[in-house]
């Protein structure tokens, strides 16, 4: 082999999208995604109607105030998504991976936890994040990866925590976040404290090691947990039906003698219910609950993934109607209680905020060289130490933007 | 002969394998319909079906512990795992399993599969979609560990794999996915394992690296010339067993080396090449082997460049050694 024919590749930084597909037209038959009728099954926990009112025999019982406050957070974090899918095509940040669709699954499940209580995240949550209490500029750091990032610009964009908003630590691998939250909340039901911890979930992760664990020792130790599947229909090009042959998810907590409950994810107020009663269970001293919240992911997996390829657009038709948005405006709307001045107006403040937010992570300077060997351990050993020393004296690599 | 990028390069790799061989089938997660997260098995499930391309369950374990099943019956599984960051949940099926089949049993059950999985840095993937295991296998005996660096590296090397009685380990350098492009011959086309390539011949310093760090080497080597620095780069291609004897040959000749590699420093392969080099070849030695690698850190998301062994560290260590 000649030198020549490796002339080849120095690539610079390349960000992943880059690196993979060429988008291919499916050639077959599109997977059968699940249909949204499903939610009309006997047992699936649904509270909002076809005609914006709400089933007293399942409403959760918000306030006014609260309901407002949870659409007003969901129409934030679309526009968010929005805007950080933008930041990502513009090629300001590398990477994200979104909600949308999932929104009422995502908000009201963290609306339904008390402020006690603790969230082991998936990868698809800073909905919860936010309204736990972190602040959008923190998030926004995080997906700039700058100096002023919680995780110090050394995870990839929307992985963070924030230890205020009792929110755990993102991680890519899948499943690993279900038993800790487990341990977590075992923990506290040695210490006899009033906590419980929610962990997030995707369906794909209930064939991973750690979701049979999880449900093992929760059922076992009878533990305060509620694990709360978001069955959004995909992971990644795999359809839902790939990772089980059982009826639904919530199914599967039957064996491992832990209640599992379906409801309807993008009804917010069957999320409400179902968490919330899960919550209550675990916090008198009943045990673990499993909630499935069927929805849908109508984006791409990422901002790396081309959808297209494995599922045609005219498939999302019956979960566009079903948007979780649109209906609970559309509940707005029967109550008369928002208007489209108002919605101008959120919009307005909304995307004020965000400017706010992107131009101040955009001009925040990446994390310093030497941070880069810190909280390796809780002190630098003799070798880190060494390697700091040989980094900062020799040539600096091409710089590299954000 | 077709010009090929790596991607292109093993696909064609695995379906000209696959019509010659009805036992290879290839499972994992996305790997069918979609042909995978970086179109590597593009197609495959159009032409060979779904019971030969199989998206599987989100589970490495279930994966790896199925194939070997499989294997054990007789086909020849080829799984593979999304991006080597995740391969830890089958790290159990790999190490106490497949690594010890053939010697817990006597020989009596040898199973062999190849798995494929994409490896390294320079894809601004942070921590978990970064990293270079390739030490953690070695470590491990009985295992075969391949990292291709070139399209037809990468098509030769995969079916002398996939033909190897052993399980393997097959490590494709994602930075160089699609950058690194070349002529690929058509039709079967082996390269046989554990033996290295002397990519650029030289009399003064010895490289030694693999992978994607290749170009870097070369790069850095193309700048030490006009310093009058001559360098000899080799590509181990095979990473464990590797080709001692054209490392040895080539120290014993320059008496000066540098290995580079984008794992971290210690414990990586590199210190087992410089041990072997101190045991095998230490009079010929006119300076202290180097290792230029990743830092002792988890991989990081904004540092990348500054993490990774790039051309801008390897120079120096070229120069340092060869000024000894
Ligand atoms: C252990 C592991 N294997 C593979 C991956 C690659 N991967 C990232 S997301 C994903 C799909 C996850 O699907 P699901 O659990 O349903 O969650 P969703 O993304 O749909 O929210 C895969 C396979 C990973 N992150 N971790």
């Amino acid at each position: 082999m000649s030198t020549a024919t490796l002339a080849a590749a120095r690539p610079g930084t390349t960000p992943i999208e880059a690196v993979a597909p060429d988008p291919a037209p499916p050639t077959h038959a599109p997977a059968a995604a699940r249909h949204p009728d499903e939610i009309y099954a006997p047992d699936v926990v649904r509270v909002l109607r076809e005609d914006g009112t709400l089933d007293p025999a399942t409403d959760p019982g918000l306030s006014l105030d609260e309901v407002l406050a949870l659409y007003r957070g969901m129409v934030r974090v679309r526009m968010l998504d929005k805007r950080l899918e933008t930041l990502q095509r513009q090629g300001r940040i590398g990477f994200h991976i979104g909600s949308l669709g999932e929104e009422a699954t995502i908000l009201g499940s963290a609306a339904a936890l008390r402020s006690s209580d603790w969230i082991f995240p998936c990868y698809r949550e800073f909905g919860a994040a936010l309204w736990r209490g972190m602040s959008l500029q923190r998030y926004l750091d995080n997906m700039f990866g700058n100096a002023n990032d919680l995780a110090k610009g050394r995870q990839m964009p929307d992985h963070y925590g924030s230890r205020a908003a009792k929110f755990g630590s993102v991680s890519s691998p899948i499943g690993t976040q279900i038993t800790q939250a487990v341990g977590f909340a075992w923990a506290a039901k040695l210490r006899k404290d009033d906590v419980v911890a929610l962990s997030y979930f995707g369906e794909g992760a209930t064939s991973s090691n750690e979701f049979h664990n999880g449900l093992n020792f929760a059922g076992v130790f009878k533990i305060p947990v509620v694990l709360l599947c978001r069955n959004n229909g995909w992971a990644i090009s795999v359809p839902s039906e790939r990772q089980t042959a059982s009826p639904g998810f919530a199914a599967k907590g039957v064996a491992y003698g832990v209640p599992g409950v379906r409801c309807d994810g993008n009804d917010l107020f069957a999320v409400v219910k179902a968490t919330r009663d899960a919550v209550e269970r675990a916090a008198r001293g009943e045990g673990a609950t499993l909630v499935e919240c069927m929805t849908y992911r109508l984006s791409g997996h990422s901002t790396s993934d081309d959808p297209k390829a494995y599922r045609p657009d005219a498939g999302l038709e019956p979960w566009r109607r079903k948007d979780p948005l649109a209906r609970l405006r559309h509940h707005l709307d029967v109550r008369r209680v928002w208007s489209d001045a108002e919605q101008k107006a959120l919009e307005a403040e909304v995307e004020a905020e965000l400017r706010g937010v992107v131009a101040e992570a955009e001009k925040t300077p990446p994390p310093s060289l030497d941070s880069m060997f810190d909280d390796v351990f809780a002190e630098l050993p003799w070798h880190l130490a060494e390697q700091r020393a040989e980094l900062r004296k020799g040539p600096r690599a091409k710089a590299h933007g954000h | 002969m077709p010009q090929m990028n790596m991607v292109q390069a093993i696909n064609d790799a695995l379906r000209f394998e696959m019509r010659r061989d009805d036992r290879v089938i290839v499972l994992g997660e996305d790997v069918g319909k979609v042909g995978g997260v970086f179109r590597v098995t593009q197609g495959l499930f159009d032409e060979f079906g779904d019971d030969r391309v199989i998206d599987t369950p989100l589970s490495e374990g279930g994966i790896i512990g199925t194939a070997i099943g499989m294997a054990l019956y007789g086909l020849v599984p080829v799984p593979e795992i999304q991006f080597a960051d995740f391969i830890f949940p089958a790290y159990d099926q790999i190490v106490s399993e497949l690594a010890k089949y053939r010697y817990r049993s006597g020989g009596e059950y040898p199973c062999k599969l190849v798995i494929r999985t994409p490896v390294g840095g320079g894809i601004r993937g942070g921590h978990y979609h970064s990293q270079s295991p390739e030490a953690q296998f070695i470590h491990v005996a009985g295992l075969k560990v391949v990292c291709p660096s070139n399209p037809a590296d990468a098509k030769g090397l995969l079916l002398a794999s996939i033909r190897d009685p052993d399980p393997v380990l097959f490590f494709e350098p994602k930075r160089i996915y699609r950058a690194a492009k070349g002529e690929v011959p058509e039709g079967d086309h082996v390269v046989p394992l554990s033996k290295a390539a002397i990519v650029r011949p030289g009399e003064h310093v010895t490289i030694v690296t693999y992978g994607a760090m290749l170009y870097e080497a070369l790069d850095a080597s193309n700048h030490a010339a006009s310093q009058g620095i001559d360098c000899e780069v080799i590509d181990l291609r095979t990473l464990w067993p590797l080709d001692i004897d054209t490392v040895i040959a080539s120290v014993k000749k320059t008496g000066r080396v540098v290995v580079v590699h984008e794992a971290p420093k210690s414990c990586g392969l590199g210190g087992e090449i410089v041990a072997l080099i101190n045991e095998k070849a230490f009079l010929h030695l006119e300076a202290p082997p180097a290792r230029v690698t990743g830092w002792d850190t988890p991989f990081p998301y904004t540092l990348e460049n500054e993490y990774l062994p790039l051309s801008h560290r390897i120079l120096p260590a070229i120069v340092e050694t060869a000024r000894y």
